[in-house]
């Protein structure tokens, strides 16, 4: 069987694991994956930056919050919000933010686009934490869920676990077959190009900066996708939807799983998550409360993933998959 | 008289106090092959540089037909026809041969904010980049990521990315610079029978190529122009025989 034949067969079944889980899982199962498939989108939309187009984004989780606090500022108190038009706002609304910040940092390179992501996400992180924007730092309560009617037929419910987990699989459905449609298009194989050698591009006539920053707009609009899908199933936003915690574990993620893969970053979430969740129910061993420093854990996972995965789990995997092929000739 | 594609006037480039390209004024017709020569450190590749918008000059003007191109970006300057190689190849490694010169002839389609249909589906596109690979031999190479090419190989790829954007001006620099006997031979006949339908700038150190496909020369040292005429009068002149061939002869 070739490779891409394993990958689609791989896709399918943890497509197909995941439409059922609902079935088969308690309602905390269910939440948690709903968390997990959410991450995994805003992991792919970075990876369309970090991975296909060589932009190290450290500001991701500014466009992420943004469309969460859209939807809590377009939801009136006590009432619902319409989900057809809030969704679209939600994600117009980081879209536009990636506009206004991507305009300024993708004339930047290399250290210094880390540098300059980190400091928008940290302006609006503070926008929101020191004034009494949307609650200030304690956030603001969604009350009542986004109501998606049409005429008078309600196709899902908002505030049924179920239903938000099964928006969320469609969402993630969409968003990587949305991000494979547009790598194999003209214009991502003009990300790719400007990922290994930008100043070619240049010469053989491609404004990069135009490039650069649609795929910035495309990318933190998925990641509004992401936010408002969070802000949906939580019920509450705050200004750490924003911070550079976030950012940084999302990194995390796309790196773990294996850049300019798509699957990598899924899958690196659903590491990522299922793993802070274990170190953090971890016990008490003599004396020393593990699951309380679960952070100290993590770090040491991290630095044994970059030692011995350094393309990720997806390059592992490819890794062993040569090393067999090579012994079949 | 044939048209002039391109045109300098006092073109002069400094960095600090070094003065590498001076005063330099020259044309380049269509139908013809125009040579810079010159010791290392002439200021060749900077003209070159200053030429496809990589530098800006210091003074002078460049001029396009009959447009004012000085100081443009180089993406603008590649799509108003001027296409380029460079003396230290500069592809797109991981991409195969067909891929690197299949994203050199996307560049002229109006925009590639296409974002649905996939770019391999574009016929003209990969029938362009089709002809340049087989343009400069390369046609059964196309499957072959241009990092497991040979160095000679990436020097035909570099030319024929450059053929793929369609340029009417072809700025190439050091075309020849490591390849073999074989394919420098099937780039002079190539670079012949460019010339049809295209202004070549051509810097190059390989003299027998030179000589076979110039139809203008022009002779650089320390940033000037020491000499400029046709291959009989440069062979002929003295100057030229003392700064360049001369020493040339001496190594």
């Amino acid at each position: 069987m070739n490779a891409n034949r394993i990958a689609t067969a791989a896709l399918l079944g943890a497509l197909v694991a995941l439409a059922l889980l609902p079935f088969l899982g308690e309602k905390f199962t269910v939440q948690i994956c709903t968390k997990i498939m959410i991450m995994a989108i805003l992991a792919m939309s970075l990876d369309l930056l970090l991975g296909y187009t060589g932009l190290v984004s450290f500001g991701h989780a500014a466009f992420y919050g943004a469309a969460g606090y859209a939807l809590a500022l377009l939801t009136p108190q006590y009432r619902a919000a319409n989900f057809w038009t809030s969704f679209p706002l939600a994600v117009a609304a980081s879209a536009l933010l990636a506009i206004v910040i991507g305009f300024f940092v993708v004339r930047t390179r290399g250290i210094y686009f880390i540098m300059v992501t980190l400091a928008f996400a940290q302006m609006l992180f503070f926008l929101f934490f020191d004034t009494k924007i949307a609650g200030g730092s304690d956030g603001i309560y969604i009350d009542v869920r986004p109501v998606a009617r049409i005429g008078a037929w309600q196709p899902f419910r908002l505030d049924d676990f179920m239903h938000v987990y099964y928006l969320a699989l469609v969402l993630l459905v969409l968003t990587y077959v949305l991000l494979r449609v547009i790598l194999r298009s003209p214009f991502g194989r003009v990300l790719a190009g400007i990922r290994v050698n930008e100043h070619r591009m240049l010469s053989l006539g491609y404004p990069t900066f135009r490039y650069k920053l649609a795929c910035f707009v495309i990318s933190g609009a998925i990641a509004g996708v992401a936010g408002y899908l969070s802000a949906v199933q939580f019920g509450v936003v705050n200004p750490e939807m924003l911070g550079w915690h976030l950012s940084a574990a999302v990194m995390m993620m796309v790196i773990l799983g294996g850049m300019g893969t798509l699957a990598g970053p899924a899958i690196g979430a659903a590491i990522w998550m299922l793993l802070e969740l274990g170190l953090q129910s971890l016990p008490s061993a003599g004396g020393v409360d593990l699951g309380k420093h679960w952070q100290l854990l993590m770090g040491g996972f991290i630095v044994l993933a970059a030692l011995l995965l350094p393309n990720g789990l997806i390059g592992f995997l490819d890794r062993v998959r040569g090393r067999r092929d090579e012994s079949h000739d | 008289m044939t048209e002039t594609v391109l045109r300098t006037q006092g073109l002069t480039r400094r960095f600090g106090g070094l003065v590498a390209v001076k005063d330099v004024s020259l044309e380049c017709r269509m139908g013809e092959v125009h040579a810079v020569i010159g010791p290392n450190g002439a200021g060749k590749t900077t003209l070159v540089n200053l030429l496809s918008g990589d530098l800006e000059p210091s003074a002078g003007k460049v001029v396009l037909g009959d447009e004012d191109i000085t100081g443009l970006a180089p993406y603008l300057i590649s799509k108003l026809g001027v296409g380029r190689s460079y003396q230290k190849t500069n592809v797109f490694l991981p991409f195969t041969a067909f891929e690197n010169c299949r994203l050199a002839a996307q560049s002229r389609l109006a925009s590639s904010m296409r974002f649905f249909r996939p770019a391999l589906a574009d016929r003209e596109v990969n029938a362009a980049a089709g002809r340049a690979l087989a343009a400069v031999g390369l046609e059964t190479r196309g499957s072959t990521p241009v990092a497991e090419l040979s160095h000679g190989e990436q020097r035909q790829v570099e030319i024929a990315m450059a053929l793929a954007t369609r340029p009417r001006l072809l700025l190439l620099d050091e075309p020849l610079a490591g390849m073999g006997a074989e394919e420098s031979a099937r780039i002079v006949t190539l670079l012949k029978g460019l010339a049809a339908e295209h202004a070549i700038l051509l810097v190059e150190h390989d003299m027998d190529a030179v000589f076979a496909v110039a139809d203008v020369l022009t002779v650089m040292v320390n940033g000037m122009v020491l000499e400029s005429g046709t291959p009989g009068h440069i062979r002929s002149s003295r100057a030229v025989q003392e700064a360049y061939l001369g020493s040339e002869d001496a190594e």
